[in-house]
């Protein structure tokens, strides 16, 4: 055991900066800006937006999709992507219909619901940590792979009639207002918060995201870490497949189609850089609620789906696009 | 040298042949010269759209947005069609048009530096929402079409339809494109070396703007074949293609990490997608298998390209060097 | 000394008056002024952040200065992209090889100007014959059909000679060109300068080693902190003033070294093998020891520290630390035996940019001030500001970003982030090698104290007085085999060379 010569530098201040105040200049502090005024926004252009049951029955169209954003912000912080997890949902249901038909009861179709998402999260995460071969490809290539197995298994038609008691997850109360998505989605938040920002693992993920040799030269498992991530990945894309399925109440081939586009978007919105590296789950929190939100408003004004995904679109683009272009300007 | 890159084309078209020789042991008729030519006019769009995405990927971008750009030009071609537009207008126009969109694509990814995929994500669908916007979520359907505008593409010269002359000649373009001009080699520059681009004089953003652009052009002309050759067009026309004209590059060993590719090896590999897509009915197996198909064939082609391109380990040890 | 006007008869081809450039928070040129002159090399000295390559890129069009003139032939110029540059006659070679690894050998050398059929199209047929020619005149005999990629360092080199002759150009910037090339390599490079002078080019060489300065270099110019110092004739000046001149004060060469006590065995190596990169090493690293590497670049020794490392594994061989036999499989079975290395690459391989300083030194030693896999900030600042002070880092905060700080701070922190782990071993590959001569004599100073407390120390490097006023032994390395140890009396720079180059090449300095 050795120790370092004696103190001789000088003495370097902690922060330059309290979290507080950092927390104020914050990106995610401008959202939440932006998320209260949509808020006020819609509860004065419609009178039915006010309704505790109303807000509730919307938070449905962000809870599934948020939980794969939690894991996906996860991932691309790491500097990884998974196109593929809308594909993982399609499958994940599609495995949980069949269960069903072979007269499997609740608790066995939720499992295998997960497990369908475990596995195929660990089928990407084998092909890019162990093969080493780049996400983006990889999981363009699962993403046909997986929903082509449901279309193989059920061509255009569909499962229906799963029992009464599996549509609880989608469509069950806690209490009052609180759905069982609401609920999960509260509590995935708290999970992720305090695995990416509070724990040895998380600080890892940054650490891969901003340098990955370095992070093996320092003796972190990035392999090991990058495989976990996906494995992740799946397992919330199989909760958000139960969710969703019990929810509908039936599994097309089709289910979720698109997903993976509003996952990602509700990431890079949450202030994740999709270089990697730098995010948060607070970020991706209240993106996950300005989406909700703008949605749900927009619905109320009767404006039609396809128009809230040129928004979604838009937003993608344009919440990396303004930064850069005041910078651009301000020079 | 490039042996290993010719060896991936020699393996590529090996196994388009036993592919065609294990569909021809069971249905001789699929490899009859007519079949054949009808598998590539039908291939043709792929062919072409697969050749665009291949210059945008040699610079190391991906395009996302080419089937919703097919999509908007291929629906404005109708309602120009559907206004009494002169045929050699609506093709000037719906290329310009592509080209636009391609355009806009290359100008965030060059000035406000945003990963392509990003941007594509992001332009495919509001490309695809402004149909809905332009039309109401309404078809234009075969009765409400010219028959000169739908009978273009069908028109059969020297024994092939004029679609399948247009991949030819889109092919001859872009192997004279990528080989012998200036612009085709700085792709592969800006690929390869970003940094090194920018020492030599070539500017990395104009550059992957010119690669964007070249990409929206082929998919507004292809717009028009489209929309011609199967008379519709609506919203969701060739939803989820984009896939599969990466999917043609990534099998035809274009390096998605940019700088290396050739034109026959994305030919085939789009050839390759096109002779699954017509073979299995004929073969008597679901059409719904193709997604999954394509899906694995995709996972094999970058497993194998990583594993001739995988790092080479430093030689130090002299006998080392002769083993080697 | 002061700046004294070009002599000589012919007048600069080239020449830079009042050239400032300022980055956000950096003044990086101030003021400078350069003269380059038809057949003459022109060596461009100083320190790290003298402002050496920002000048090389305003010359190259990769920046525009903010103030100042370029004059080409006595009529002013501007280079605003990197094609007017290259069209004006002034051509870079630079340190790391800025060439395409997926393009031919011809197509390296002609990108950007490429002959022409009648068409406007590429003549690939006149463009190979024409490369075949560039090189055959520069002696090197390369296949212009070949991919870069399969080439050697020291072919691109010739590549880059070949493009730089290919535009005709007047002005050739060699920025340190010598860095990664093996002896032979070297000798063959300054013959290719001697064949540019001839051919009346004006070369602005760059480079840190004042041996090769003081053989190939007809003039000088010295930078400090931005700012022109002096020029002059290489015939009148000596390295101590040269080296004065860079630093603002005279530097004794006088290494830190105290005597050792050298105690029991710490680390004993043997018949380790890797299929390509080394074979059948072995050697006793003990405590309190500074042991030192020295090799060629290229002879296998980082190769060496990497496998002892964990990062590449070996094929065969043991090792023992301490009493215990181990296998070493990961960095983290490295870190957790006690050994840890400092890479050569800091950008790349030790410093992670991005994050603050303070998570960066406690990165190995998350499991120490975590809880149960939990982080305890605290805890992190507590180690962070521990070590920081005791390596004199030079820093506004703990969570400032690692990227912010100068090379020589940035090394402070990888050191930083490996004493704190308590290692019984530490490995520093190249530990001085890019930082200014200030950081330099501190991690000297360190590495020494760290000696005397019983640490056993491997430093790899290649600068021979590094290696002789630092180490108690010295192991020199040959193509991926222990060629010699040297002790006491024995460790002298030709012992040291000749081993390095191999007996049968004994024509070496």
């Amino acid at each position: 055991m050795t120790t370092a010569p004696q103190a001789t530098g000088r003495q370097i201040p902690d922060r330059l900066m309290s979290p507080t105040r950092r927390a104020l200049k914050s990106w995610e502090m401008l959202l939440f800006v932006v998320a209260v005024g949509i808020f006020v926004a819609n509860s004065l252009a419609s009178p039915y937006f006010l309704d505790p049951w109303n807000l509730s029955d919307a938070s449905f169209n962000f809870t599934e999709k948020a939980l794969i954003a939690f894991a996906m912000a996860m991932l691309i912080i790491a500097g990884e992507i998974d196109l593929s997890v809308a594909s993982i949902i399609a499958l994940a249901s599609t495995a949980m219909g069949a269960a069903m038909i072979a007269g499997a009861p609740v608790p066995v179709l939720v499992a295998v619901g997960l497990g369908t998402g475990v596995l195929c999260g660990a089928f990407n995460g084998l092909l890019v940590a162990r093969f080493g071969l780049p996400s983006i490809v990889v999981t363009i290539g699962t993403m046909s792979l997986f929903r082509g197995l449901s279309y193989i298994a059920l061509g255009d038609g569909a499962y229906t009639g799963y029992p009464a008691g599996f549509g609880w997850f989608g469509q069950g109360y806690v209490w009052w207002v609180f759905s069982f998505e609401l609920v999960l989605f509260a509590l995935f938040a708290v999970v992720f918060y305090v695995l990416l920002h509070r724990t040895n693992f998380g600080r890892a993920v940054y650490v891969i995201g901003n340098n990955a040799t370095a992070a093996r030269f320092s003796g972190i498992r990035v392999d090991r870490i990058r495989f976990m991530l996906f494995v992740l990945t799946g397992l919330m894309s199989g909760i958000a497949a139960v969710c969703l399925t019990s929810r509908l109440g039936s599994t097309r081939p089709s289910i979720a189609m698109g997903w993976e586009l509003e996952a990602v978007t509700m990431v890079v919105l949450g202030g994740v850089s999709i270089l990697g590296g730098s995010g948060s789950i607070p970020g991706v929190v209240i993106a996950a609620l300005v989406m909700g939100l703008v949605t749900f408003g927009l619905g109320l004004l009767n404006v039609p789906g396809i128009v809230m995904s040129i928004i979604i679109g838009a937003l993608l683009i344009g919440v990396i696009a303004l930064p850069r272009l005041w910078r651009m300007l301000r020079k | 040298m490039s042996s290993l890159l010719k060896s991936r084309e020699a393996i590529l078209a090996l196994a388009i042949l036993i592919l065609l020789a294990l569909i021809a042991s069971r249905f001789p008729g699929f490899v009859s010269p007519l079949n054949l030519a009808n598998v590539f006019t039908d291939t043709s769009p792929l062919i072409i759209l697969a050749l665009g995405q291949m210059v945008v990927i040699v610079t190391k971008c991906i395009d996302l947005s080419v089937a919703a750009n097919l999509a908007l030009t291929g629906m404005i071609a109708a309602m120009m069609n559907g206004a009494g537009v002169p045929l050699p207008l609506i093709l000037l126009t719906v290329i310009a048009l592509g080209a636009t969109l391609g355009a806009v694509n290359g100008l965030l990814v060059w000035k406000l530096d945003i990963p392509s995929i990003v941007v594509t994500l992001g332009t495919m669908t509001i490309y695809r929402g402004i149909i809905f916007l332009l039309t109401d979520g309404k078809w234009i359907n075969a009765h409400e079409m010219t028959e000169g505008f739908k009978a273009l593409p069908r028109l059969i010269f020297l024994g092939l339809p004029i679609m399948a002359w247009m991949a030819v000649a889109v092919i001859v373009l872009t192997v004279v494109l990528v080989r012998r001009t200036a612009l085709g080699r700085a792709f592969f520059a800006v690929g390869g070396n970003a940094h090194a681009a920018v020492y030599t004089g070539i500017s990395v953003g104009r550059t992957q703007m010119a690669a964007f652009v070249i990409s929206g052009a082929l998919a507004g002309f292809t717009g028009y074949l489209w929309v011609a050759r199967y008379a519709v067009a609506y919203v969701d026309i060739a939803g989820g293609f984009e896939l599969d004209v990466v999917a043609a590059c990534v099998i035809g060993g274009i390096a998605i990490a940019g700088g290396a590719g050739t034109v026959a090896g994305c030919v085939m590999g789009a050839l390759f997608l096109g002779i699954i897509k017509n073979a299995l009915p004929v073969v008597g197996i679901s059409p719904f298998w193709q997604m999954a198909i394509s899906g694995a064939a995709i996972l094999i082609a970058i497993a194998f390209n990583s594993r001739n391109q995988g790092p080479k380990g430093r030689i130090i040890l002299k006998k080392a060097e002769h083993r080697a | 000394m002061q700046a004294q006007p070009a002599s000589g008869t012919t007048p600069p081809v080239l020449s830079l008056r009042g050239i400032s450039k300022s980055f956000p928070g950096v003044r990086a040129l101030n003021g400078v002024q350069l003269d380059l002159f038809p057949g003459q090399v022109t060596a461009l000295i100083g320190e790290n952040g003298a402002g050496k390559s920002t000048i090389v890129k305003i010359l190259t069009g990769i920046y525009q200065p903010d103030e100042g003139s370029i004059a080409i032939d006595g009529r002013p110029v501007q280079f605003p992209t990197a094609q007017a540059a290259g069209d004006a006659g002034v051509t870079a070679i630079h340190q790391e090889t800025v060439l395409f690894d997926e393009l031919t050998v011809a197509e390296n050398i002609f990108i950007g100007h490429a002959p022409r059929t009648r068409l406007g199209l590429i003549d690939w047929a006149a463009m190979e014959a024409e490369a075949r020619r560039l090189l055959t005149s520069i002696g090197a005999n390369l296949d212009p059909k070949v991919r870069l990629r399969d080439l050697g360092i020291a072919s691109k080199h010739l590549v880059a000679i070949a493009r730089a002759l290919s535009i005709d150009a007047r002005v050739v910037i060699m920025d340190e060109p010598t860095a990664a090339l093996s002896h032979k390599e070297i000798h063959e490079l300054y013959e290719l300068v001697e064949t540019l002078k001839a051919q009346g080019k004006a070369i602005l060489f760059i480079s840190h080693k004042f041996d090769e300065i003081f053989r190939i270099a007809d003039r000088w110019t010295v930078f400090r902190d931005g700012q022109f110092i002096a020029e002059g004739h290489i015939t009148d000046v000596t390295e101590g003033q040269l080296v004065q001149m860079m630093v603002g004060r005279s530097v004794d060469q006088i290494y830190p070294k105290r005597p050792a006590r050298i105690g029991n065995p710490v680390l004993t190596v043997s018949g380790y093998c890797h299929p390509t990169e080394f074979e059948d090493i072995g050697f006793t690293l003990h405590e309190g020891e500074i042991l030192g590497f020295y090799g060629l670049v290229g002879a296998g020794r980082s190769e060496v520290m990497q496998a002892l490392f964990g990062i590449t594994k070996p094929s065969k061989g043991a090792c023992r630390i301490g009493n215990d036999i181990r296998v070493i499989r990961s960095t983290a079975q490295a870190v957790e035996a006690g050994i840890v290395y400092v890479p050569e690459d800091r950008g790349k391989q030790g410093a992670v940019k991005g994050l603050p300083i303070f998570q960066n030194v406690t990165l190995p030693s998350l499991s120490r001030t975590s809880k149960g896999g939990f982080l305890r900030l605290s805890e992190e600042f507590r180690l962070a500001r521990d070590y920081t002070q005791r390596l004199d880092l030079r820093a506004a905060s703990l969570d400032q970003d690692v990227g912010l700080l100068s090379g020589g701070n940035q090394q402070k922190v990888v050191i930083a982030k490996w004493l704190a782990t308590r290692p019984r071993v530490i490995i520093l590959d190249e530990p001085t090698k890019g930082i200014d001569i200030g950081s330099k004599a501190a991690v000297h100073d360190f590495m020494s104290e760290l000696a005397a407390q019983g640490l056993a120390v491997i430093m790899v490097s290649s600068e021979i007085p590094e290696v002789l006023g630092m180490s108690d032994r010295v192991i020199v390395m040959r193509e991926g085999r222990i060629a010699a140890e040297f002790a006491g009396d024995a460790m002298t720079p030709e012992n040291l060379v000749r081993a390095a180059v191999g007996i049968e090449e004994g024509e070496a300095a």
